[in-house]
């Protein structure tokens, strides 16, 4: 009896695993794509209900935990802002992270005597556990602006890094000879998986968060699936697995998209110094008023919008999308040129922009508004700066030579709608700001476009 | 031979993640992101099958505690998701809501 109820309830764990792949295979698509999380969700809810049906489980303490983790989950899901989604992402991400440390915990806990192989996943879905979670914290923190999103870097930060990590294989080793007697030791690895978190985190600065988001949901998917070994569950293994695999794409994605390798980004300490003011590309900027830009973009037969971050910080999305129609309405065509790596998440910039009702076949992406610039007649630039510095075609000695950019600088016009001359995140000036066709159009980015479409209901 | 077993599974499984994610457009990078982050939080069905009756009182914490995170994760994961690509519209079914 009860192995047939073993039986059934691995079956529905494979009718799991089909539903999570469907709606991965969804999600391709935005026409799709929301039926797809949907499949997904229903596969999650079909593995917890038979999971369930195992026989001598402490009802009481599931309710507790499933009920009050659903309340906190909604409510963080339906209250947080667009613009803060990158933050929401790291912070649940953290979370997933901690259950398999703990999960693995428990697990040990009750079943001190654990085989080679075992306490082998069992140190894997700790470690990677409590990496993932205090580096979430620390990413969470940066991007809500609560530490400094700075790189910090200090003398030696390398060797401590090395040095935890042999801290870390060392513990490994004397825990897999002998576990159970060495719950000590296992305490040791919870602590140092944690701290290698914060230390592995805190050198990356903001504008490398769309990497190591990347990587902690890789992160997150492993140590399920490690612990998917430990419990001897495939549902684990194979939706961790998928999991891992999406984060490692993501995070290839966006290395590529920075033209820069992968310890680079989690080692350099990128951004940290800042060019001194007086180096760089020098001559005159010309600034525009909002009645300049305003005729410019007046007379426009194409305008693409390339956002950035600054879109973001000034909650104009909604403003830009208004100008969007506006410009269509004056017979301009319109489109919005996303950089892979624009915000602080992949795919943060049209999450906004879908927030404020652009279409989503307007949204393009670099490689293929690229062939076309020349024929743009204006480029609106909106709070984006490394990702459209000319300096990284054109000049061999600039930090980000190499990385693709959206090639503003060969469209008829650029506007660049900037608070200020303060230089990116790479902490370099922008040659685009000293080009002949590019107008500097500064202030806060959501007040200018506000002021532009003021100037085109007057006239209208 | 279970391990054996279990990491052909985990295998097989990492290749067809890869064959999976590539083919998403980078404007769903985002939802796929917070999508993918639900699934990781699969951790639920270990923590559940691991609260069973008459554990010790540490183990009840862990899991409990293990319990709470992953449905957080799961949930919120969902819901956040759901709402992002509710906004994802084409400019005709935008003008029909």
């Amino acid at each position: 009896m009860s192995s047939n109820m073993d039986l059934l309830i691995n079956f529905a764990y494979v009718v799991s695993a089909v539903l999570f792949i469907l709606g991965l295979k969804m999600l391709s698509s935005p026409a799709t794509a929301r039926r797809g999380n949907l499949i997904s969700a229903a596969g999650m809810l079909l593995a917890v209900v038979v999971c369930l049906l195992n026989a001598g489980l402490d009802y009481k303490w599931i309710m507790v935990g499933v009920a009050a983790g659903t309340v906190i989950g909604l409510v963080a899901a339906y209250r947080v802002a667009m613009t803060s989604m990158p933050e929401m992402v790291a912070l649940f991400n953290g979370f997933g992270g901690l259950a398999s440390l703990l999960l693995a915990w428990s697990e040990y806990h009750q079943h001190p005597a654990l085989s080679l192989f075992i306490a082998s996943v069992t140190f894997l879905s700790t470690f990677i556990g409590g990496v993932t979670f205090t580096g979430s914290m620390i990413a969470f923190g940066k991007l809500a602006g609560m530490i400094p999103s700075k790189a910090v870097l200090f003398r030696g930060q390398q060797l401590v890094n090395g040095l935890i990590i042999l801290g870390a294989i060392v513990a490994a080793v004397v825990f897999a000879m002998n576990p159970a007697v060495n719950y000590q030791i296992f305490i040791a690895i919870v602590v140092i998986s944690l701290l290698f978190g914060i230390t592995s985190v805190i050198p990356i600065g903001g504008a490398d968060m769309p990497v190591v988001i990347s990587l902690l949901n890789s992160y997150s998917g492993i140590a399920a699936c490690a612990a998917g070994f430990v419990v001897h569950n495939n549902i684990l293994i194979v939706a961790g697995a998928l999991v891992g695999a999406s984060g490692i794409i993501l995070t290839k994605i966006m290395c590529k998209a920075m033209n820069r390798s992968l310890s680079n980004v989690l080692f350099s300490g990128f951004g940290a110094t800042v060019q001194k003011a007086g180096d760089g590309p020098q001559g005159e900027v010309k600034p525009a008023t909002a009645e300049d830009v305003y005729y410019i973009l007046e007379a426009a037969d194409s305008v693409a919008i390339v956002p950035g971050y600054g879109l973001a910080v000034a909650q104009a999305q909604h403003v830009v999308h208004e100008l969007g129609e506006i410009l269509e309405n004056n017979g301009t065509e319109v489109s919005y040129a996303i950089h892979p790596v624009a915000g602080r998440m992949p795919g943060h910039m049209n999450v906004l922009l879908a927030e404020a009702n652009v279409s989503y076949d307007q949204l393009v992406e670099m490689d293929d508004i690229n062939p076309r610039m020349d024929s743009i007649d204006v480029c609106v630039v909106i709070g984006a700066n490394d990702v459209v510095n000319p300096a990284a075609i054109e000049d061999e000695s600039s930090p980000i030579y190499g990385m693709p950019i959206i090639e503003t600088f060969r469209a008829k016009t650029v506007i660049v709608l900037k608070r200020s001359m303060n230089p990116g995140f790479a902490g370099i000036q922008n040659a685009l700001f000293f080009r002949d066709n590019t107008r500097m159009y500064f202030g806060d980015a959501k007040a200018s476009i506000q002021a532009l479409v003021a100037e085109f209901k007057e006239s209208a | 031979m279970e391990a054996v077993f279990l990491t052909f599974v985990f295998v097989l499984s990492i290749f067809l993640g890869f064959e999976l994610i590539s083919k998403v457009p980078s404007t769903l990078h985002t939802p796929l992101m917070s999508g993918s982050n639900a699934i990781s939080g699969i951790t639920l069905i270990g923590s559940l099958a691991s609260l069973k009756a008459g554990n010790s009182q540490v183990a009840i914490i862990l899991g409990t505690l293990a319990v709470v995170l992953a449905t957080i994760n799961v949930v919120g994961g969902y819901a956040v998701t759901n709402r992002m690509l509710e906004m994802f519209k084409k400019k005709d079914e935008g003008a029909a809501k």
